[in-house]
């Protein structure tokens, strides 16, 4: 078994929020406990709605915010709350291609420099080395280079993608975090970014960790699969086993909201959920899923399920995981 | 500081209001740069009591004063020290400004609430109480004057700074300058700094013209500079007794302020646009 | 036959540029019958939702109406007065958005706001108003809408804030819902409720429902049949179910192989997304001829020159495209 790239343990990213004064001081428990790895050349898909925790999840991981609990091993460094990572070493290992390509170029910055900078500041300073590395690297993600000199707001969405995912991989790292990299682009254009994300993917040996609410993006792109509520992880597997035999009943309320006129029959009406994520702040007792859930007992507001395994690599967090349906 | 505030912001087309303004302000400059060639008469020595309070006319085109002193070629001299005092103090509040909003924006934390917290109290106390009091214990004079006010009224831009990096620091790009590695100060002056220019520029200029009317309004007070030499401030203080039988006395050192500031103005406008990449109307 | 109960004829929409006026929708028309649900399905900038907005007569400079008709119920509506439109506008036709933050008073309670409509449109007086309101808040099954009633928009979360949107635009039992976008801004799992939701509601009360949205898949499980609209012209229109089934035009057939569906990778292993090449093109440079040419798979020396005309397809559908019939 091949040694892990990243590998969370137990990782939990608690803020206080609130005033002393005012209603107290509450503990926002926005990543509670997660245990995760990905190993290299691999892609995990990383599914969960707005507020489960994931964007959270994610800038832990690329060290900006420091964990409460647990610890992370990020190739070889070993990161908890008390020892705060390497931020020049982090930057060759993980880098991140984020959902708006709008807000995420500086808009003052030409193509070159937003490549060029970063590799003069990690010590490349010889000029055509720098220069060859910037044309390489446009080339790769499909820009001409002769676009090297234009600013971002000349550019279309897709391309202006294009650049980010450029920036993220001039710096050769090997686990890229892509925060919903087509959802905000446009319909026609996600095809050519998923082929390009996937391409780099082979071409580079690049790890991927993949969030996106788009099931059939996740599904399309990812090898292993876990899917997050309220600031833990629910269930994880294989993504086959994810999409073809989910335990956990978010899961199936996930793959059940997704409109596909294909399947229209298959969809069951009871696999849906109910209502609308509760707040971190204040999460349900006992299984957090359990207000929304249609197969709730009595045992579900009483205690939260153990992370259980259903067959080798896959778990789901369900007292009633070895249901099917 | 009320007049340069109520100015209403021209909107010419194109880079119109750029040219304009920047003429405005690069005839006040020239002016002041080639004083000693472009004035008539000494500004202070040749004063001719025979003269006094004449009227604008071809031997003194903007009329005299009350010691018989030619206006035009006060005004042309005293553009030295209300842009001196403009410009330089100027800088000194968009630098400790900037910097202190910037920090405080982007670190967040005590010294945020340490800096806000500052910003609050000058504001609360008006800024030309403030520069009176340094003035009292500094004394009179240029250097003076140009300390006091280059200390008053920096909140204003450390406003806007702070305000700015809050609303810029989740963008995406100042997230991915923090994941490639850059240091804090590298991200604060290469990837923040570039991107808020332009309001900050606004408030500079805004600021240059409030500048050249508290240094009126101390020169007034006989802490700024001191007569005879003059300045537009103090030539407009001293007209007020006879704005009704001399207008020239006030009006032509107002226009001189009122050009100056309108100006500057138009010069901020214009450099907003042309420093703004998005803008269509860059460079023709 | 029976009139339609919109019937939108030939629709310009000119949008007023520096000194240049563009076509940003063109020759539009469909016809929606009473209680049918029709679809407008298209990418940022096809001018799906100023087509939606010229029928709530709420274009604003610098778009303007340049031409067409705009029928409700046998009576021409494009060009009667603004107190006229507001009239019509909540009692005949009512609305809602992507973001219903921004279409809510922040300042007013929502049973209040629901109640407005009562007061304004229907004479009611404010009590009766406030129970009618309470109703309205249990039809779209807010929980313990008596307590919800005097909640302010802020204190409910993005779903409920689109169910009372939903409560407000049903009030006055319209004849037409417009929709645009209404579950853009939500989570997958709620985005299905809302849009049960609002088809069990508009089918329970003969509401005809004009629905924009960019996903073909959501608008196809609502809507009886489905317009595709590509850079301000309508390139298809069929019964949804068809529009899967037997695409048309090589911009709808790109749209749909372009997605990765979920099920596929199981069914046919990881293929290579099928990509449409190109950029969405901007108002300022439509391509003549078809506007989809340059990035048509199909394309051939009449496409670059002549503007398709439609051509009929079974069951009222109809395609643009040179290369069909």
């Amino acid at each position: 078994m091949a040694e892990s790239l990243l590998s969370l343990d137990d990782l939990a990213v608690h803020f206080k929020v609130g005033n002393a004064l005012a209603g107290g001081i509450k503990t926002l428990k926005a990543v509670d406990g997660v245990t995760l790895d990905v190993k290299p050349g691999e892609c995990l898909g990383l599914v969960g709605e707005s507020g489960c925790g994931k964007s959270t999840l994610a800038l832990a991981i690329m060290g900006l915010l420091p964990p409460t609990r647990g610890t992370m091993n990020v190739d070889g460094q070993q990161i908890s709350g008390a020892t705060p990572p390497d931020r020049m070493k982090m930057a060759r290992t993980v880098q991140m291609v984020f959902q708006d390509p709008y807000a995420s170029l500086n808009p003052r910055q030409t193509v070159r420099r937003t490549l060029a900078d970063p590799l003069r500041l990690h010590g490349i300073t010889d000029k055509e080395e720098v220069e060859a590395r910037v044309i390489d690297m446009m080339a790769k993600v499909g820009l001409r280079p002769e676009q090297a000199d234009r600013y971002p707001h000349e550019f279309s969405g897709g391309q202006r993608q294009r650049i980010g995912i450029a920036r993220a991989l001039i710096l050769k790292p090997k686990l890229v975090l892509c925060d919903e990299p087509v959802s905000a682009l446009d319909v026609s254009i996600r095809a050519q970014i998923i082929n390009l994300l996937l391409e780099l993917k082979d071409e580079m040996g690049l790890a991927y960790i993949m969030i996106s609410h788009d099931l059939g993006v996740v599904e399309h792109v990812s090898d292993r699969v876990a899917v997050m509520y309220l600031g833990r992880i629910v269930e994880q597997g294989g993504w086959q086993e994810i999409f073809e035999n989910p335990r956990h009943p978010y899961t199936r309320a996930l793959i059940a909201a997704i409109p596909d006129p294909f399947h229209r029959a298959a969809i069951s009406a009871d696999a849906k959920a109910r209502g609308e994520i509760a707040s971190a702040l204040n999460p349900p007792p006992g299984c957090h899923f359990n207000p929304r859930c249609p197969l709730k007992t009595d045992i579900c507001t009483a205690e939260y399920p153990a992370f259980g395994e259903v067959s080798p690599g896959h778990r789901a967090a369900c007292h009633f995981r070895e249901r099917t349906q | 500081m009320s007049l340069a505030l109520k100015l209403p912001r021209l909107r010419l087309k194109g880079g119109t209001s750029l040219w304009v303004g920047g003429g405005l302000v690069a005839i006040a400059i020239s002016s002041a740069i080639l004083a000693p060639w472009i004035a008539l008469t000494d500004p202070v020595l040749d004063a001719n009591l025979m003269n006094a309070e004449l009227p604008p006319s071809w031997e003194f085109p903007f009329g005299t004063d009350a010691q018989g002193r030619d206006i035009y070629s006060r005004i042309v001299w005293g553009a030295r020290v209300s842009l001196s005092v403009g410009i330089i103090s100027q800088i000194c509040n968009s630098l400790i400004g900037v910097t202190l909003g910037l920090t405080a924006g982007y670190w967040g934390g005590w010294w945020d609430d340490l800096v806000s917290g500052l910003t609050n109290l000058m504001l609360a106390i008006p800024s030309l109480v403030f520069a009176l009091a340094i003035m009292a214990i500094l004394g009179p004079g240029l250097v003076s004057l140009v300390i006091a006010l280059g200390l008053t009224s920096w909140s204003y831009s450390c406003r806007i700074a702070r305000a700015q990096v809050l609303s810029l620091k989740s963008q995406g790009y100042i997230q991915a300058a923090r994941i490639l590695g850059y240091g804090d100060l590298r991200i604060m002056f290469t990837q923040v700094l570039p991107n808020i220019l332009g309001p900050l520029i606004v408030i500079a200029t805004l600021g240059m013209g409030g500048a050249i009317l508290a240094e009126a309004a101390l020169s007034f007070l006989g802490l700024g500079i001191r007569p005879p030499f003059p300045s537009w401030g103090s030539m407009l203080s001293e007209a007020r007794d006879q704005i009704t039988t001399a207008p020239w006395l006030s009006v032509f050192p107002g226009l001189a302020i009122f050009f100056t500031v309108l100006g500057l103005n138009l010069l901020g406008d214009g450099l907003r646009d042309y420093l703004d990449p998005q803008s269509t109307t860059r460079r023709g | 036959m029976t009139t339609p109960l919109l019937k939108v004829e030939n629709l310009r929409i000119a949008l007023a540029g520096d000194g240049v006026t563009y076509d940003a929708v063109e020759n539009v028309s469909f016809e929606i019958g009473r209680g049918e649900a029709f679809g407008l399905v298209g990418e940022s900038g096809c001018g799906k939702s100023i087509t939606a907005l010229s029928v709530m007569g709420l274009l604003r400079r610098p778009l303007s109406l340049a031409g067409g008709k705009i029928i409700l119920d046998g009576e021409e509506i494009q060009n009667v007065s603004a107190a006229e439109m507001r009239r019509l506008r909540g009692k005949r036709i009512a609305m809602i958005f992507q973001e219903p933050m921004t279409a809510l008073n922040p300042l007013s309670p929502v049973g209040r706001q629901i109640a407005e409509m009562f007061v304004l449109h229907q004479g009611a007086n404010w009590n009766e108003a406030m129970d009618r309101a309470e109703d309205a808040l249990r039809q779209v099954r807010v929980p313990s809408p008596e307590r919800r009633i005097k909640d302010y928009p802020h204190q409910l979360s993005g779903g409920m804030r689109q169910r009372v949107m939903i409560a407000i635009a049903l009030a006055c039992g319209p004849d037409l819902l417009v929709a645009d976008e209404p579950t853009t801004a939500l989570d997958v799992t709620v985005q299905a409720e809302i849009i049960d939701l609002m088809a069990e509601l508009c089918a329970a009360k003969g509401t005809a429902v004009l629905m924009i949205s960019h996903d073909l898949g959501l608008v196809a499980n609502m809507c009886q049949r489905v317009a595709v609209m590509y850079a301000g012209r309508i390139v298809e229109s069929q019964v949804a179910d068809a529009i899967f089934a037997t695409p048309t035009h090589p911009y709808t057939q790109g749209l749909i192989d372009s997605l990765p569906r979920l099920g596929e990778r199981a069914r046919r292993g990881r293929q290579k997304l099928r990509e449409i090449s190109g950029v969405v093109p901007s108002i300022a440079n439509y391509p003549s001829g078809c506007r989809f040419n340059p990035r048509c798979p199909a394309v051939t020396d009449v496409c670059r020159t002549i503007v398709p005309e439609a051509t009929p397809l079974p069951a009222d559908g109809l395609v643009r495209c040179h290369h069909h019939g």
